[in-house]
């Protein structure tokens, strides 16, 4: 059994369900994402983890003990918000050290437990300013350390990053990270964006409308994703429409082009149209004829974006467009030129019905 | 330019005119109780008056007993309301608002018909008089609690305290009211001016309150109502003097809970 346990929860709000058969195992020292588009439940599932909101069905247990029904200030989980959240009236080292106030910790103890969190956080000198005195970054930062301070069982946090420009996003959520490693303490980290998502978890709980899409670690769930949903809601895709010529052997056509696939077409028959899914990053320039697939089509725009080129191009009746990396010596593709792009067929990505359904590959 | 300048200044002063007039009047005549000299006979007359440090004392007690009381009652209320059923704040705050729907003395002959027979007989009881005047506050306390609320992220404070192992009363003491403070010093002063001028509830209960001593003295003296008019005055203005230097005070502070 693992740390902590999710099992068949279901939550619905008036009728309208905001999570469903959320089953999942955590173990401890994790760090685990929950990523989806807006309003498919994470803050939900993870306000029930937290004990702010009490499951329609199904059980919530850490280390092997049932807190599904145990009011949240008894639960010892410790919860990060997007809005910081910080008590205005309190000083830094006031709000770390509130929750060990609540708990009759001695003064002594408490102040040698906050410096050391100031240190953590890397704020050692601002324990006696108010939380206003603070920029955002810095304010998040002393979010942690009380959430940290009480000890807790599992760390909660959702979207604390959402609040904050860019450039801190990126640093802080790498602080953040290396804390939890340092701390080992079992941790969910709710999110919407799958760069955070991918490169911070050992793994990540996809989501969508309610539903547990996929688990599974980031290369998993980029490499091969189980439904359209997470092919599509994980890195960009271009979707071919793709005719089956030979389902035994993988074979089909890109207008009129041939392709090869490296998965089973057995469900499908012979004139069939499919979806083809290709990650942009897969798609070169330079493959050796023969082995890989190859289509030729029509350049229709290339993009510069600094350290990449994106170009688009134009078959018959689809199009995609494909990245390469900006080295000073390469040639450019022109518009209006011909090209011929190549892929291996192991890349290719199946697809039921079109893009944004989630129905299983 | 100066043209655009002209009307709104004309406005401003004739409407200034408008309300410093008749207090000028009124200062000037309650410095002319001694015939031909300006002074403060009036005024010497009205403190020295027994009854006035009588009347004074007996309102300002049943004032801090109704801030306390309002406090104690409106700022869990709100709260919940707040943070539980914030679809209901309309109707809350149209409930606060009936003090100034129904007139003082339809309000007090109400209560004294309702508590003046068994089971219930509290017209003896300053307790009355503190209920009613709880009643009268609810317009400014609730607006006072609820801006104050609304300029604090109330839920998400609620659960950040709560997940750190708070219960309700840790919340609302250690982590709602100090956050309230500013609002809830308004709230009391204008309370406090309320209580301290009103007149109805006190006659008709029969109470010896600073607000029917003012209006005997006006129905048989000349000079002294005057008198007592800038002296209430000159409360009601140190009242709201003190609600903006305590505002100023804690000014960072309001920034604070502005700024989530
Ligand atoms: N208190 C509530 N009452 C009614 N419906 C709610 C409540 N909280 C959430 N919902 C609904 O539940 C669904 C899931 O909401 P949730 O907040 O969990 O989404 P989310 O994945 O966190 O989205 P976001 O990325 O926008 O934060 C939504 O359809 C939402 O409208
Ligand atoms: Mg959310």
């Amino acid at each position: 059994m693992a740390f902590l346990e999710l099992a068949d929860v279901r939550k619905v709000f008036n009728q309208s369900v905001a999570v469903e058969h959320f089953t999942m195992g955590i173990e401890p020292g994790e760090f685990v994402s929950f990523l989806g588009p807006s309003g498919c439940g994470k803050t939900t599932t993870l306000r029930m983890v937290a004990g702010f909101e009490r499951p329609t069905s199904g059980t919530i247990s850490v280390g092997g003990v049932d807190i599904t029904h145990r009011p949240a200030n008894r639960r010892n989980i410790g919860m990060v918000f997007q809005s910081y959240a910080l008590f205005p009236n309190m000083t830094v080292a006031e709000n770390i050290g509130f929750g060990l106030k609540l708990k009759h910790v001695d003064s002594k103890s408490i102040a040698q437990r906050v410096s050391h969190l100031l240190e953590v956080i890397n704020l050692p000198d601002k324990g006696g300013r108010y939380p206003a005195q603070l920029s955002g970054g810095q304010q998040q930062r002393v979010a942690l350390a009380r959430a940290l301070a009480i000890e807790p069982q599992v760390l909660l946090l959702d979207e604390p990053l959402s609040a904050l420009d860019a450039k801190i996003r990126v640093s802080l959520r790498n602080e953040i990270r290396a804390i939890q490693r340092q701390f080992g303490i079992t941790t969910i980290y709710v999110t919407h964006d799958q760069e955070e998502a991918l490169s911070l978890s050992d793994r990540i709980v996809v989501m969508s409308n309610g539903r547990v899409e996929q688990i599974g670690t980031p290369l998993q769930i980029y490499t091969y994703p189980q439904t359209t949903f997470v092919a599509s809601f994980v890195g960009t895709l271009n979707v071919l429409r793709a005719k089956v010529i030979d389902p035994a052997a993988g074979r089909i056509t890109v207008d009129d082009q041939p392709v090869m696939v490296a998965r089973s077409l057995a469900q499908h028959r012979a004139g069939d149209m499919i979806n083809v899914a290709l990650r942009p990053e897969v798609i070169g320039l330079d493959g050796a004829p023969g082995t890989i697939n190859q289509l030729q089509g029509v350049v229709e725009q290339v993009t510069f974006l600094g350290g990449t080129i994106r170009t688009q191009m134009r078959f018959a009746s689809n199009s995609l467009f494909f990245d390469m990396f900006n080295t000073p010596n390469g040639k450019l593709p022109q518009t209006g030129q011909t090209l011929t792009v190549t892929f291996p067929e192991a890349s290719c990505l199946l697809i039921d019905g079109p893009v944004g359904t989630s129905a299983t590959v | 330019m100066k043209k655009v300048a002209f009307w709104p200044w004309l406005w401003v002063v004739l409407g200034g005119l408008y309300f410093l007039l008749p207090l000028y009047a009124t200062l000037d005549f309650s410095l002319r109780a001694k015939r031909g000299v300006l002074g403060l006979t009036a005024y010497a007359s009205v403190l020295h008056n027994p009854k006035f440090v009588q009347t004074f004392a007996f309102s300002l007690r049943m004032a801090v007993f109704t801030i306390v009381v309002s406090i104690l009652l409106m700022v869990p209320t709100v709260y919940w309301v707040h943070l539980r059923v914030p679809r209901l704040r309309p109707m809350v705050e149209f409930v606060t608002l009936l003090p100034f729907v129904v007139p003082a003395i339809v309000h007090v002959f109400g209560l004294i018909k309702t508590y003046s027979q068994p089971p219930l007989v509290l017209v003896v009881s300053p307790a009355l008089l503190v209920g009613a005047y709880v009643v009268l506050s609810f317009p400014y306390m609730y607006r006072a609690i609820d801006t104050g609320l609304r300029a604090l992220d109330v839920r998400t404070l609620t659960e950040a305290a709560q997940s750190l192992g708070a219960g309700w009363g840790t919340i609302l003491f250690r982590v709602i009211l100090p956050n309230l403070r500013v609002a809830l010093l308004s709230g009391a002063f204008l309370t406090f001016s309320i209580v301290m001028g009103e007149l109805t509830l006190a006659l008709y209960l029969a109470w010896p309150a600073f607000g029917p001593f003012m209006y005997q003295i006006g129905q048989n003296r000349a000079y002294e109502p005057a008198a007592l008019a800038i002296i209430s005055l000159a409360l009601t203005w140190l009242s709201i003097g003190l609600i903006q230097l305590f505002g100023r005070g804690h000014a960072g502070q309001a920034q604070i809970a502005g700024a989530k």
